[in-house]
């Protein structure tokens, strides 16, 4: 099957960036080296393609208590303009994706979800919505640009747009960027301040570019363009988990340590049961954070041990460009998973030192 | 011809490592289009002082931020220095592969195999015919 280009495809070909497949879209992996681009995000700011993302629309008068059973945030009490970060999950209460929610109006919203499950989503939740739920996919025809570091709005004041900037943390309005209009959400998936901006297709190269135009503004090599490896590496500094790695079809929310986004109130989603019934019933494993102790780089996969066996496995690691160190997430047993267990992670045959730390690996967010 | 920096006194191989003689030892290294390929260099394994290394076999790991990638010896020979400064700044193979980013010096053990290497122009042909 061919891979499918975002629209902001030929501009990533101009700025030099390295293509890779992801999620059966052509994305950049990186544009100059990922280290600059994670420190230009963490220090200044950086830009984002991530239009590859889809977004899943409900308008009707059952929208609202459709997507109140199928995820596990509550979405009768976010006000319009508000965002939520949830999960939809399966009846065993597994994780079919992770999304965020937003409550568009009294009867409209929309679900952002990972690209790598567009098509599943949409079939789980067409089983679940009736035809007053009004759900239509709009992945294709919608961008989505993520402007993220401490300086996002000085980019958006060069823009002469000062709005963004009055926007609260988790929510959005809708803003007139450089005379189109856009959704502009104070959301992002680095762990440092910054917005999402989600636009028709036919605008998106106009603001990407306007965008960088705006950053080359700023002090010390302004905002620069970001690909998905620093998106990866960032996140992981930020212990926000990744679908397919953090979180499966099998994975319930509660192992994943995302209680805090799963509500408890009565009426319930579907999956509620099962997540409660398998919380009592006692986790297997349970995510936790960690850093090696010893060099090396932890990856996807490999073993942890502890007193002579395997403990649980590494489902994310890289090196930390913030802390210049090798960090992690991985599920372990529940009885190992303390703050300050030394454990060793196995890198091509040999333990190499390491210990459970606390998450985020990184705060760097005044708000 | 590849605009990849390539010293034409320096012997290739299909693995993107070179090797360079220098009085009475080799040194050997990744070529530009190697790091290039790899991105921010952050880990490397590399053999101690003493062993030795057989020509086309596996002999360390080079890290990046994304990706493991074996490390292949162009020449045969006993590991007579091992580039310290990699432990603690990787990105110098980034930054200067060729000089201050070497990774071993050894002690030929036949300087015939210097025959079976490319050398610049022919390696320059060699990224090219990937490239395309």
């Amino acid at each position: 099957m061919a891979l499918k280009h975002t629209p902001l495809y030929p501009l990533h070909q101009t700025l030099g960036a390295r293509i890779v497949d992801f999620a059966g879209f052509e994305m950049p992996v990186q544009y100059s080296s990922i280290k600059l681009e994670h420190a230009a995000v963490r220090d200044r700011a950086g830009i984002f393609d991530v239009s590859h993302m889809g977004q899943i629309h409900f308008h009707g008068p059952a929208a609202i208590e459709t997507v109140e059973r199928l995820v596990t945030c509550p979405v009768a009490s976010l006000k319009a303009g508000g965002v939520r970060y949830g999960m939809l999950c399966n009846e065993r209460g597994g994780v079919v994706d992770d999304v965020t929610v937003y409550r568009v109006s009294e009867d409209a919203l929309f679900l952002c979800v990972n690209a790598a499950n567009i098509e599943k989503d949409l079939s789980w939740i067409q089983q679940h919505a009736p035809p007053e739920a009004g759900v239509s996919d709009r992945s294709a025809e919608t961008a989505l640009i993520a402007l993220q570091g401490p300086l996002s709005c000085e980019v958006f004041d060069q823009l002469g747009s000062t709005q963004p900037s009055q926007l609260g943390r988790f929510s959005f309005a809708p803003m007139l960027l450089s005379g189109v209009e856009t959704l502009v959400s104070r959301t992002g998936y680095t762990g440092s301040d910054g917005f999402e901006i989600y636009l028709g297709a036919g605008d998106a190269q106009r603001i990407f570019q306007g965008l960088l135009t705006a950053g080359e503004q700023l002090a010390d090599g302004g905002a620069v363009p970001c690909g998905l490896g620093a998106r990866d590496t960032l996140r992981l500094e930020a212990a926000l988990p990744l679908y397919g790695h953090e979180l499966d079809d099998d994975t319930s929310p509660l192992e994943a340590g995302l209680e805090r986004f799963v509500k408890t109130e009565a009426g319930g989603f579907i999956g509620a049961e099962a997540i409660k019934t398998r919380a009592l019933r006692g986790h297997l494993h349970q995510l936790v954070g960690f850093e090696l102790t010893d060099r090396g780089v932890a990856r996807d996969g490999y073993a942890i041990h502890k007193g002579g066996e395997v403990i649980g496995r590494v489902t994310s690691g890289s090196p930390s460009p913030t802390l210049g160190k090798s960090i992690g997430l991985g599920y372990v047993d529940p009885a190992h998973a303390a703050v300050g267990t030394p454990i060793s992670v196995e890198i091509r045959g040999r333990a190499t030192a390491a210990v459970i730390t606390k998450t985020p690996f990184v705060s760097a967010r005044k708000r | 011809m590849s605009e990849h920096e390539l010293p034409e006194e320096c012997f290739y191989t299909r693995e993107d490592e070179w090797v360079r003689h220098d009085g009475d030892r080799a040194y050997l290294g990744i070529t530009d289009y190697a790091q290039n390929q790899l991105g921010d260099i952050v880990f490397l394994e590399l053999p101690e002082v003493g062993a030795t290394i057989a020509q086309g076999e596996v002999f360390g790991v080079i890290e990046s931020v994304k990706a493991v990638s074996d490390l292949y010896a162009p020449i045969s020979g006993e590991i007579l220095e091992v580039n310290a400064d990699l432990a603690e700044t990787p990105e110098v193979v980034n930054e200067s592969c060729y000089s201050d980013g070497w990774l071993l010096a050894i002690k030929v053990s036949d300087t015939g195999e210097f025959d079976t290497l490319m050398n610049a122009p022919d390696y320059a042909q060699y990224i090219q015919e990937r490239q395309d």
